[in-house]
Order: C-alpha cells, then sequence, then structure tokens
C-alpha cells in the first residue's frame, strides 16, 4: 500500500517539475511576487505630492509648512499663488493634497485665537486620503503641543508618551510582508492540488489512474503529499526571503510556525481537491481557483482589519482557513508568540482540514466517472 | 477581406461561442465571479477602524485620572475596558484582546495637584502598523481635548493655535465603497480577461483540434478574431453587470461620461484578453497556462494597480514594475470617471497607454501564432 502512494507522489512530482516551463512556474513567481509585492505593499505614505498656498507672512506658517515638507510622507510639488490653482493639480492627480494656510493666520495666532489651516486631500482613493489625513493630524497635534507649551509659557499638566509593542516604528511591512506568506502558501498549494486531478480528468489518464489497484482515498493521499511537500517548502523559502532579504523580526519559534503552516497547507490540499473533484476540465478548476482565493484574501484580514468588516462579513471570516494563519504568522513572527497562544486557530484550521479533506475523500468516491 | 474570409470568421466565432456556450463555466467567470467579487469587496474591505478596544489602567483612581479616561468612554473610536493593574493589561495585550493601554501611574492624581507633569503612558500594538498609527493619532486627538478642558477650568484659555480644517474631495464622507468598486471592477475584468483566454488556444493544442484547424484555410487573423469577439462580448456582458451593480446596488456616484467608460473598459478589456491569449500562445500544456494565468493576474491586479495600495509611495523601481500592470492605468481612469468627472489629462494619458499596451499583446499573440506545427 505504502509503495503504490509512493509511486503515485513520485509521479505527481515528477508531472509538475520534470517539464521545465512548469518546474519554473511553480518555483519562481511566488518568490519575485514577495520581492515585488513585499515593498509595494505598504500602507506608510512616503513623498505624497503635496502643493502649498501659503499666503501668511508670519514665520508661524513657515514653521508649519516646513514640518510638512521635511516630513518623510510629504514631498512638495510646488508653491502656489492662489487657491484657484489648487483644483487643477488635484484633478490631474498631480497633487495628492493640498496645504492652505490664510492671509492673518500669525496674526490670529499671536492674538490668542485659533488660525485654521486648510487642508484638501483627493479622495478619490479613499484608503490613501484616510492616511494622508492620519500624518496631517499627527503633524498639527505636535505642533500645537509644542506651540502651547512654548508660547503660552505653561507646564502641560501631564506628558503623554506614546510607544508601539513589538513593531516600534510602526511600520507596515512588518505586517505585511509575514502575511504575503501566508498568501503566497496558499497560491501554490491550491494550483498543484486544484489543477492536478482536473488535468488527469481532461488528458483521459485518470480513467487509468482508477484502474490501478489504488484505491480511491489512496489516489487522494497521493495528490495531497505533493501539494504538502511544495507548499511547506515554498512556504519555507518564503520565510527565509522574508528573514533575511527584507530583515522582518522573527521574534518567534519555527517549532510553533511548522505546525501551523503544515495544518493551513492541509486545509488549502482540502479545499484545492474539492475544486478538483468538482472540475471535470481546467478552465473549471482555474474559475474554482480563483473563486476561492479571491474572497479568501480578502477576508483573511490581509490587507483590511477583519474588525472593520460589518458583522455578517465577521462571521463569513470564520470559514477562512487564512484567516488564521495570518494571526498566528504575524504574531509568531513580530510578537514571540508560543503555540499556547493558538489553540484556538490551530483547532478551526484542523477542522476545516478535516471537514475539507473528508468532504474532497466523499466527492472523490462518488463522482468517478 | 472577402466573402471567403467572412464566412471563415463567422464559422470560427460560432464554433467558439459554443464552447462557451456548452461549458458552464465560461459564462460563471463572466457573471458569477463579478457578482461575488462585488458583493465581498463592496462591503468586506475597510481601513477606518471604529470601537478599537483599549485596556484603561488608572492605578490610583482620583478625579484627575478619571476626567482623563473619560474621554475615551465617550469617544467613538474606543470601546475601553478598565483593568486595575498593568500586569493585566499586558496579558490582555498578549492575548490580543486589545490593541493598546493607557497607563496612569498610582502617583497621577498627586504629581497633577503638585504641577509635576506625571506621565501618561500609552502602549500600543504596532503588529498591525496601520491600526496602531490610527490610535495614536485618535489618543492625540482626546489628549489635546483634556488639555484644553483643563486649561479652561483653571480659568485660562488653551486654543489649539492651529485648527485643522479637512476636506476630503470627490469623496466627502469617505466611503470606501465609492474608491473599492471602481477598483475591484478592474479586478474582476483582469479575472475575467485571463480566465477566459488564457486556455484557449493551448487547449485547442493539448486535444490535438489545432492540427485540424491548421489544415483548414483560416488565416491567423481570422482564427484570432475568431476567438477575440465571443469571449469579447462575454467580457462586456460581464462589465454591464457590474456596472449596473455600481450604480443600483452600491450607489456609487457616476460623475463622468458613462461612454467614456464604456470605451475605457473596451479597451481595457482587449488587454486583459490579450494577455489571456498571449498566456495561451507562450506554452501548449493547459496545466501550465493556468498556472500562469493564476500567479500573474490577480495579486499584481490587486496589489500593484494602486487599488489599495499607494503607487507613490512605492520605491521607484517598484513603481516602474507597476508600469507594466494594465489594471494601473484603468484603476486612475475608473476611479476618475466615477468620482471626479471627465478629466481628460488623467483620461487621455491612461488610455494611450491601455491602447498601446493592448497592441503590444495582440500583436505579440499574432506573431507567435504561426499555422506550423513547430
Amino acid at each position: 500500500m505504502i509503495h503504490r502512494i509512493i509511486a503515485l507522489v513520485i509521479k505527481e512530482m515528477l508531472a509538475l517539475f520534470r517539464d521545465k516551463r512548469s518546474r519554473m512556474a511553480v518555483i519562481v513567481p511566488p518568490i519575485l511576487q514577495l520581492l515585488i509585492f513585499g515593498y509595494a505593499a505598504t500602507f506608510d505614505l512616503e513623498h505624497v505630492p503635496l502643493v502649498v498656498v501659503n499666503e501668511d507672512p508670519g514665520a508661524i506658517s513657515r514653521d508649519l509648512i516646513g514640518r510638512f515638507t521635511s516630513s518623510e510622507g510629504f514631498a512638495l510639488a510646488g508653491h502656489l499663488q492662489s487657491v484657484e490653482e489648487i483644483a487643477p493639480l488635484i484633478d490631474s492627480k498631480s497633487a495628492l493634497m493640498a496645504l492652505h494656510i490664510s492671509r492673518d493666520c500669525s496674526a490670529s495666532m499671536a492674538r490668542g485665537e485659533s488660525c485654521a489651516v486648510q487642508v484638501i486631500i483627493d479622495g478619490r482613493n479613499s484608503n490613501t486620503a484616510m492616511l494622508a489625513l492620519n500624518y496631517v493630524r499627527t503633524i498639527i497635534s505636535d505642533f500645537n503641543e509644542e506651540w502651547a507649551e512654548r508660547a503660552m509659557g505653561m507646564k502641560l499638566p501631564a506628558r503623554l508618551g506614546i510607544r508601539a509593542w513589538f513593531n516600534p516604528n510602526l511600520e507596515s511591512r512588518w505586517f505585511i510582508v509575514p502575511g504575503i506568506i501566508a498568501l503566497l502558501a496558499m497560491i501554490v498549494t491550491l494550483v498543484v492540488t486544484a489543477l492536478s486531478v482536473a488535468r488527469e480528468r481532461e488528458a483521459g489518464t485518470f480513467d487509468q489512474l482508477l484502474v490501478t489497484p489504488l484505491r480511491p482515498w489512496e489516489v487522494l493521499i497521493g495528490k495531497a503529499i505533493p501539494g504538502l511537500i511544495v507548499g511547506v517548502g515554498e512556504a519555507s523559502l518564503i520565510i527565509l526571503v522574508a528573514v533575511f532579504w527584507f530583515r522582518i523580526p522573527m521574534v518567534g519559534e519555527l517549532t510553533t510556525l511548522y505546525p501551523a503552516l503544515i495544518i493551513y497547507v492541509l486545509s488549502i490540499i482540502g479545499v484545492g481537491l474539492m475544486i478538483s473533484s468538482f472540475s471535470t476540465t481546467l478552465q473549471q478548476a482555474l474559475l474554482g481557483a480563483f473563486l476561492f482565493i479571491v474572497p479568501a484574501v480578502i477576508l483573511s484580514g490581509f490587507t483590511t482589519p477583519i474588525a472593520n468588516m460589518p458583522a455578517f462579513m465577521q462571521k463569513l471570516t470564520y470559514l477562512d482557513p487564512m484567516r488564521y494563519f495570518l494571526i498566528i504568522v504575524r504574531r509568531v513572527f513580530l510578537e514571540g508568540a508560543g503555540l499556547e497562544y493558538f489553540w484556538n486557530e490551530l483547532g478551526a484550521m484542523s477542522l476545516i482540514a478535516m471537514v475539507t479533506l473528508s468532504l474532497a475523500t466523499w466527492l472523490f468516491r462518488h463522482r468517478m466517472y | 477581406m472577402n466573402a471567403g474570409a467572412g464566412l471563415r470568421l463567422r464559422g470560427m466565432v460560432r464554433k467558439e461561442w459554443l464552447q462557451v456556450i456548452r461549458d458552464p463555466s465560461s459564462i460563471a467567470i463572466a457573471f458569477v465571479l463579478p457578482l461575488l467579487l462585488l458583493l465581498i469587496f463592496g462591503y468586506g474591505v475597510s481601513l477606518d477602524s471604529k470601537h478599537i478596544p483599549i485596556a484603561l489602567v488608572a492605578e490610583h483612581p482620583g478625579p484627575q485620572s478619571a476626567s482623563f479616561l473619560g474621554g475615551f468612554e465617550q469617544s467613538p473610536y474606543f470601546s475601553p475596558v478598565t483593568v486595575p493593574s498593568i500586569q493585566e493589561a499586558e496579558t490582555l495585550l498578549r492575548q490580543n484582546r486589545v490593541d493598546g493601554i493607557v497607563w496612569l501611574r498610582d502617583n497621577f492624581d498627586r504629581d497633577y495637584l503638585r504641577r509635576e507633569s506625571p506621565p501618561i503612558s500609552v502602549l500600543v500594538n504596532g503588529v498591525d502598523a496601520n491600526t496602531g498609527r490610527l490610535v495614536e493619532g485618535y489618543i492625540q486627538a482626546i489628549w489635546f481635548g483634556w488639555l484644553e478642558q483643563n486649561a479652561e477650568l483653571a480659568g485660562r484659555e488653551l486654543r489649539a493655535p492651529v485648527e485643522l480644517e479637512q476636506r476630503i474631495w470627490f469623496n466627502p464622507q469617505v466611503r470606501s465603497t465609492d474608491f473599492l468598486v471602481p477598483g475591484v471592477l478592474a479586478v474582476i475584468m483582469t479575472l475575467i480577461g485571463a480566465l477566459l483566454t488564457a486556455l484557449v488556444i493551448t487547449r485547442e493544442w493539448e486535444r490535438g483540434t489545432m492540427e485540424a484547424l491548421l489544415v483548414t484555410r483560416i488565416t491567423v487573423v481570422e482564427l484570432l478574431l475568431g476567438k477575440l469577439i465571443p469571449y469579447f462580448v462575454l467580457g462586456m456582458g460581464g462589465l454591464t453587470l457590474s456596472l449596473l451593480m455600481a450604480r443600483f446596488l452600491f450607489h456609487v456616484p457616476m460623475r463622468g461620461s458613462l461612454w467614456l467608460l464604456i470605451a475605457a473598459s473596451a479597451l481595457f478589456l482587449l488587454v486583459a484578453l490579450g494577455m489571456g491569449l498571449f498566456i495561451s500562445t507562450l506554452v501548449r500544456s493547459q496545466f501550465v497556462a493556468a498556472l500562469v494565468a493564476l500567479v500573474s493576474t490577480f495579486l499584481p491586479a490587486f496589489i500593484l494597480s494602486g487599488f489599495i495600495f499607494d503607487i507613490q509611495s512605492m520605491p521607484l523601481p517598484i513603481q516602474g514594475v507597476t508600469h507594466l500592470i494594465a489594471a494601473r492605468y484603468y484603476v486612475s481612469i475608473l476611479q476618475t470617471l466615477f468620482l471626479v468627472g471627465d478629466v481628460w489629462s488623467v483620461v487621455l494619458p491612461n488610455s494611450a497607454a491601455l491602447l498601446a499596451m493592448a497592441v503590444f499583446f495582440l500583436g505579440l499573440v499574432w506573431r507567435r501564432t504561426r499555422k506550423n506545427l513547430e
């Protein structure tokens, strides 16, 4: 029995890696994508083009503008003479943000009154707009705090000190790159499992497989093991790149990460084999893979926190294996959390793995035509 | 094109159309995929956090600490829990039950009265850097509100010297569906294009029917047109469905001209179909074509198109890479046409880029498809 399964595994691995193009298509894109996405996927704004309309002759407005232009987030794209010039620049995307300081700003501040500083942000991408607004708020409240302390000569009644744990500079790359590990591991595993049976169906070799002494569940195991090897192997490569290229701190233990990774990959294999047994052509398998991947990525909390979703969507996320692994991989990397924190996640993923794998077995047996 | 060519083309389109109809997955790609994706994206993605769980620690509760922490109870951004000691708060943070801690030490009220500026320590879980930053911003706002209140009580007026007056143009309420739905359209169209066509030529090779096609009098151009037309029609059908959903289900404003939007979409669909056909000509095995389609379409359109992540904040070499992603131009056009209007300085250059990509991919496909077996 073991021999039969081993033979099938060898055959599967050969089918995947013998052809040079197929070998390249499995191994190269994930690494390449990690390298590109690792840099591209960031919520830290950098050098966002900013235009300034400063009608105030005083020193205070210069100080304030200096804080904007010296911030990493913004890059000065020009000083404008009048407010009318703002609209065309923002419309054409030459500037994302405009800062407008009115004529009597310094004067009203000297009188102890507030000066209204107008900020106009392009809301076409409201995500970026919110990020930019948050940068603006921080700059202005820092300015206010310092100014209040200095100009009013009063000692503040308390001091506010903010520290971030686990990611002291709040670099979003530290958050996103571990997420990419989960993402790419899922895609590679799904590719290997979802497409492999459909391919045999379409080529007609699946019937040949059925008349061999292999039992259905042995065929299933033979198809699952290559997925496990490729998924875990590829994920390991990606982890290496994340640690040694992107220098994401790996605080936790590999002995925490790997059991979780294996359960995660198993649950994806179950999904992949289910798609496989549903589809009779490769096109159907490809569609099935996309219909799983896209919602799974969106609902996992990869780009946006699950807590921000509407309640019924949050319930849906419990079905998503990536959701659980994402929590684990991020917390193991940055917090160094151990297995004892993850019983819920591991349990849920194991449950998903068991359900999908048994369903796949059942579908295999009942769709043998 | 003579009458024979017209006839051959019609025959090819008919054959391809029958294939589409007989495998329901093509129809599903054009109509079920947009439906599902728009529903999930339209409701599921948002970066504006509310009700962030936070732990408040006042080691020695007094009137001052109560007045400061009261700001958190009233804020719509936080849902605070009060714990008696910092150790318990840290445990909650480690268990991810709270995203931050505000810690007032036991001498807070005493030092406040002695005007010794006692520290308020804030710990934020930085794992999700973006939420971490939001939490910082919200806490600073509460802090400044408290300072103002304090100054007022002391009989002094502390006006925030600079008051922020923010205007978010085009989307003043920052409705995330308004910007997501146009972006999702680009992702959907990319997927439709690639899914529909990535396999159509390889399939003929793998099933051996390509040889049957080769011995007919059909020319390469007719063959390719015959492959393109049915899927183009399907893709435009999917687009129509998506536009209707955007307008009537998600109520995204439509400030530009509809015809311009349809024209730009048709152009983008050509690029997407061209890319699919190109994958199809690159390899002779459907398995590899499906593999390439899986890894090269969704993620780049999702991450590199400027749909979620701001392109201008990416490092320069990566910004260069984004120019190779057709979805980038389409997202720009869509967000502008939906939310701003007919801004030619955005629409024209981006459409030109799409046109260039369409010509490039379809040209490559034409060059690579030869009427011989090699």
